[in-house]
């Protein structure tokens, strides 16, 4: 990377992106292509960001199908392919699914580093750059980095959630992180205690499962089966859960963990159980802490949520409290949306957080990149509804905006932003989901200020363009 | 999720033994609002259960003001059990307001699990019937 190396020299840009992983790529390619002057930074020295180490097992767990109801490179196709940075240029789109054989439908890490390296190359970055820490001033930003000043108006933070993040359980530091988990041959005929209960937790419960004589997985929460079996993680939670089930070597145990201690050869773990209460006094060879990870934020001071871990952000995924400090990628989740009937938005995945950057670019560039042409505003609306994969991807978290007189396209839009927002008469639809799994088009229309929300009925084969729901609709706009 | 400290210090929770704290602490979101940011929306359905943790919230009908939310004080749960929209919005009042948030369908089954709760709850909405009888009255 020895010539790229000497792209955006230190000085000062309108935009300043840090990061390199698909969220740092996917703001820095639609900014440029909005013909923003932004220079991209990152720490690492090739791209890919996390999907350079982790996961640890190999194996994502997001979909990319190779052969679908449409043609990869297509709009719709994106739907079917949760891993691919989004393009304008067809050559650009679909690139993980390029790298993918027929064995699995999600990527492993290296078909997925791959895929984020074919797209890196048309997105210029500084490698080896790293920022070190922040001045505001009125302008917006100076980033101080290890290759000198960056002076900018407005800065996007594409940091990932990768800073390993330990509970404050006494003894916890004896003992090492999912991030510094040992190969799994390791643990190999051990009792291994996994703290922590969500996505890494169960990711090692799983990979351990052929080498491991015991996994014993601990946190307060029980597992929420129902949520998990409608969501992406299910492979790996399920597994562990079904051997736990069995009466096989797993077990996973609600229980809030006092203290760790070490012992002559392993560990002693002393916890009280929370769904069951009563104390526990456990034995393990091994103890791997899975308890998250957070968001570098240096000195930024921006506020957070999660016990720090991830900024607050607005619905435009801007600090609540930096003015001109944007997030992208996976940070993006700071912006929680109205997570109406407790159903959270897509925005910690690529097939999320790719919409979320194009919003972030456009909102910062103050233009879109496109424009639809409507001539029939209920046919297209219903059209969005069935086949916009944003509202997909998005569950009501991103609509489709249309101003009503005349029928004007306002683009993808956050739902959030558009419920609370001012403006002319206007209809923003989006794809939402209940607390039971049923998918049905939300409507929301803004006449006079005054906003109404109508729930449409579901349809079996999510099929909204057929005749009642172009009644109903039309009735709506009337 | 957010810190158990944070949750131990309201009056809400102060039945819990400290493992059903962090069960709950681990259940709950931690947002943070900015002054004049909508947290709960008249007419809009699918809204959650807050717990002011920090800063003040106020209660508007129709943008008039009816009450002021403070630390410890909860909102969101009569739509969430009754199955309709909130009747009033409610609105960031200090520079940050910082809350503890429970997805809607989570509610009922918290308050299952943690009957105390319940009652600490109902006590709070006993009070606030009263008081509204009497400015009725």
């Amino acid at each position: 990377m020895a010539g790229i190396d000497r792209l955006f020299p230190p000085g000062d840009y309108d935009v300043v992106v840090v990061g390199s992983g698909p969220g740092g790529l996917q703001a820095s390619y639609f900014l440029s292509r909005l013909g923003v002057n932004v220079a991209t930074i990152s720490a690492d020295d090739e791209p890919g960001g996390m999907f350079c180490k982790w996961p640890i097992f190999e194996r994502l767990l997001s979909w990319s199908m190779l052969d679908a109801p449409c043609e990869p490179g297509t709009r719709e196709y994106e739907w079917y392919d949760h891993n691919s940075l989004l393009a304008l240029e067809p050559e650009l789109r679909a690139l993980v699914p390029a790298q993918m054989g027929r064995d699995f439908v999600v990527p492993s890490r290296q078909e997925m580093k791959a895929g984020m390296a074919a797209f890196a190359a048309a997105v210029p970055v500084r490698y080896g750059c790293r920022w070190e820490s922040t001045r505001r001033d009125e302008g917006g930003f100076t980033l101080v980095t290890s290759d000198g000043e960056y002076g900018c108006r407005a800065a996007v933070f594409a940091l990932g959630v990768t800073e390993p993040w330990r509970s404050p359980i006494p003894g916890i530091e004896d003992v090492p992180h999912y991030a510094d988990a040992g190969a799994a041959e390791s643990y190999e005929g051990k009792t291994v205690f996994v703290i922590g209960k969500r996505n890494s937790g169960f990711e090692l419960a799983d990979g351990l499962l052929p080498w491991a004589r015991q996994v014993i997985l601990a946190s307060p929460r029980p597992v929420q089966t129902r949520v998990l079996a409608l969501s992406t993680v299910r492979v790996r939670y399920l597994q562990p859960l079904e051997d736990a089930g069995l009466g096989g070597g797993t077990l996973a145990l609600d229980a809030a963990i006092e203290r760790i201690e070490r012992t002559g050869d392993g560990f002693r773990i002393l916890a009280h159980g929370t769904t069951r209460p009563g104390p526990f006094d456990l034995r393990a060879d091994a103890v791997i802490a899975a308890t998250g990870f957070s968001t570098p934020l240096r000195d930024l001071g921006v506020s957070t949520v999660a016990q720090g871990r991830i900024p607050a952000l607005t619905p435009f995924w801007e600090s609540t409290n930096v003015p001109g400090a944007y997030f992208a990628g996976n940070t993006s989740q700071g912006a929680p949306g109205l997570r109406k009937h407790g159903v959270g938005a897509s925005s910690p995945a690529v097939h999320g957080f790719r919409y979320n950057a194009r919003l972030l670019a456009e909102r910062i560039a103050g233009r879109r990149l496109d424009e639809a042409q409507v001539d029939d505003p209920v046919g297209f609306l219903l059209h969005e509804l069935r086949r916009a994969p944003e509202l997909w991807a998005q569950k009501g978290y991103l609509a489709r905006v249309m101003t009503l007189e005349p029928p004007r396209d306002e683009g993808v839009q956050p739902l959030a932003h558009f419920v609370d927002a001012a403006g002319p008469d206007a209809v923003a639809v989006c794809v939402e989901m209940d607390a039971e799994g049923s998918i049905f088009p939300g409507i929301y229309v803004r006449r006079g200020g005054r906003l109404r929300e109508t729930a449409l009925d579901p349809q079996a084969l999510h099929d909204f363009e057929r005749e009642e729901y172009r009644r109903a609709l039309e009735l709506l706009l009337r | 999720m957010i810190d158990v400290e944070s949750l131990a210090r309201l009056a809400l929770f102060a039945d819990l033994t400290r493992p059903q704290l962090e069960a709950v602490a681990h259940a709950v979101d931690e947002q943070r609002f900015p002054r004049g940011t909508r947290i709960l929306r008249e007419g809009l359905s699918g809204s959650a259960f807050y717990v002011v943790v920090e800063g003040e919230a106020t209660v508007q009908i129709g943008g008039e003001e009816r009450a002021r939310l403070r630390p410890g004080d909860f909102f969101g749960e009569v739509s969430i059990l009754t199955g309709g929209a909130p009747d009033a919005d409610v609105i960031a009042a200090s520079d940050e307001l910082r809350a503890a948030v429970l997805a809607g369908p989570e509610l009922e089954p918290l308050l299952l699990d943690y009957p105390k709760l319940a009652v600490r709850m109902l006590e709070v909405e006993a009070r606030r019937l009263r008081s509204a009888n009497r400015w009725q009255g």
